[in-house]
């Protein structure tokens, strides 16, 4: 018998273990495709260059990565307030029976394929920019909103469990110096769950820099540096998409480099949050 | 610190010890008996059943292994895979002893699956390069490229030159073409598409198309964004043009196939079929099938241009 409990444990062991080795294949796996061309083009003409034309040996991806932020903080703009504000709906405001109808809808909404949402945004939200506020509604804003609904449940679920995290003490001594509710939520909850809300913002931003198949279908992916919110833009992932059919040789080297630039955003992001995370817990 | 560590040691041993205890009284309770009563019959059964079981695998196996003889792939253009794949169901549906297997990739990776053999016949929607020369490469069918744009655009005739400008971006507002005061919307295709390559070649030449153009990655995503946008133009295969958008005349000549095979209407490519060498075997028997009548008139029915002169 206990022989037979050590080989389970090693097997369960060996099943973990393969996990982190897949992780380190793919990483492997993109440096190797990847590290040849930006030695070749030059990281700082790889990294700075404005423009993108494989067909021509040309591989800037600048635009691509400004185009990333553009979009992720549009996303930002709008899923922050809106998911703050339904943090605190959800955690302070309303009787917990309530919050349980709330609570499995907000996480449905990460349960959606971001191709529905990717779906929504070119049938309903396109044509209502492209007639009211000009361009060609495939833009940042577009992409930037649909992508602030996409990050709600993660923010609001890390934030929500910051917020939790507190002592009760905490509301309860606020409460006993006479400090209304709002008070006490804007003045003493908010900022002791600081370091998790950013965390969830993090994580959120994370999120956002990562999702392609939305973006494919309603940014338009013109491969320009974006001068306003309605033009329309290519990040690093939605590059990658679209082009991944077609790509052989140099272009497709050019492709798993771009995925190196995003490995290393998505990286510093994440270790930030959990960094934070870390924090909040001392 | 150390005291800590040695109690939680201690635990986690009683746990172990604990569950063995339980175990032991699970077995003692109601598997032992039934293990008595059933136990060499059980293993009697499953003999039997491997018995069984052996030559079946084998017969499965072989039969995997004469499928899989039997089955040729065609793998490149995205563009040429529909079509494949409506005439690889035709043939499948004829000889019911073999398999077809159809896969996209781009023309480029055909063309390369071809020569490396990972594939029989490479698909390929543009014309061969100087390199790629070498091999043998079969027209099936011909395909035009149709410039579409929005149906309530006034615009319905563009000389080429005028379409070349407009993709460059010199000719920005449709009010230079004599349309509403409006920017031109451009759709093109992602690189490394075959239909782009074409339109690179027909109409662009040496200039580049707009780095500001919206580029969509398939002709029925060019389609839907024009369809949708009335200050678009953009460019898919002829025979994917339906009532949601409309496409131009081009120097007066309307993008049909009665002009496609008098050679009035310039932009078309060539879908190919290539091979390593010469077609042999169910590769051969394919491509027949493909350059007959009955194939041809199929492709004709989808909106390309057949190569056979009289389909019967």
């Amino acid at each position: 018998m206990q022989l037979q409990e050590k080989i389970v444990e090693k097997v369960l062991f060996l099943i973990a273990l393969s996990s982190i080795f897949i992780l380190a294949l793919i990483t492997f796996f993109i440096f190797e495709e990847g590290i040849p061309l930006i030695l070749k083009v030059g990281p700082k003409a790889f990294l700075l260059g404005q423009k993108w034309i494989p067909s021509k040996g040309l591989f800037g991806i600048f635009p691509m990565i400004v185009s990333s932020f553009w979009v992720t903080i549009g996303a930002l703009l709008l899923g922050i307030p809106l998911g703050l504000a339904c943090t605190i709906f959800l955690s302070e405001l309303i009787p917990p029976s309530v919050g349980t109808l709330f609570r499995p809808a907000i996480q449905l909404l990460a349960a959606i394929p971001s191709v529905i949402y990717g779906f929504w945004g070119l049938i309903v939200l396109v044509p209502l920019i492209r007639n009211y506020m000009g361009g060609p509604g495939l833009s940042i804003l577009a992409g930037s909103l649909v992508l602030g609904f996409m990050i709600l449940p993660t923010i609001i679920t890390i934030s929500e469990d910051a917020l939790k995290a507190l002592p009760p003490s905490y509301k309860a001594g606020a409460f006993a110096l006479g400090a209304t509710h709002w008070q006490t939520i804007w003045r003493v909850l908010i900022p002791a769950a600081r370091s998790g809300i950013v965390a969830s913002v993090i994580l959120g931003m994370g999120r956002a820099l990562g999702e392609t198949m939305a973006m494919i279908m309603i940014l338009g992916n013109a491969v320009k540096m974006p001068t306003s919110f309605l033009d329309s833009a290519r990040t690093l992932t939605t590059n990658i998409g679209i082009e991944m059919g077609y790509a052989s040789g140099g272009h497709r080297q050019a492709l798993f480099a771009t995925g190196i630039v995003l490995f290393f955003i998505i990286m510093t992001l994440n270790t930030l949050a959990i960094f934070l995370s870390k924090r909040r817990a001392h | 610190m150390d005291n800590h560590h040695t109690d939680k040691k201690a635990g986690v041993m009683e746990y172990r010890r604990d569950g063995l205890k339980r175990r032991k009284a699970i077995f003692q309770h109601s598997s032992t008996p039934i293990l008595l009563a059933n136990g060499i019959e059980s293993t009697h059964a499953n003999s039997k059943l491997l018995r069984w079981l052996l030559p079946l695998l084998l017969i499965l196996a072989c039969v995997g292994c004469q499928r899989s003889k039997a089955g040729i792939t065609v793998a490149g253009s995205t563009s040429v895979e529909p079509f494949a794949e409506l005439l690889a169901e035709e043939y499948m549906s004829r000889h019911s002893d073999s398999h077809i297997y159809v896969q996209g990739g781009g023309s480029t990776a055909g063309i390369e699956a071809a020569i490396t053999g990972a594939a029989n016949i490479g698909m390929s929607s543009r014309n061969l390069t100087d390199a790629e020369k070498k091999l043998h490469a079969v027209t099936i069918a011909k395909d035009a490229i149709a410039i579409i744009v929005h149906p309530t655009n006034p615009t319905d005739n563009l000389p080429l030159d005028k379409i070349r400008e407009v993709f460059s971006g010199k000719i920005a507002n449709w009010k230079e073409l004599g349309g509403p005061d409006h920017p031109i919307d451009i759709v093109t295709r992602e690189e490394g598409s075959g239909t782009r390559e074409s339109f690179q070649k027909f109409v662009m030449g040496k200039e580049d198309i707009s780095l500001g153009a919206l580029v969509q990655d398939s002709n029925g995503a060019v389609r839907q964004v024009i369809s949708s946008d009335p200050n678009a133009i953009g460019y898919i295969s002829l025979g994917l043009v339906n009532e949601q958008v409309k496409a131009l005349r081009i120097t007066g000549v309307q993008p049909n196939l009665e002009n496609v095979n008098n050679g009035r209407y310039t932009l078309v490519r060539p879908f190919l079929f290539v091979f390593s060498g010469e077609p042999a075997g169910e590769a051969k028997s394919f491509l027949e099938f493909v350059l007959s009548p009955s194939a041809q008139k199929l492709l004709l029915k989808e909106g390309l241009v057949p190569v056979v002169e009289k389909l019967g």
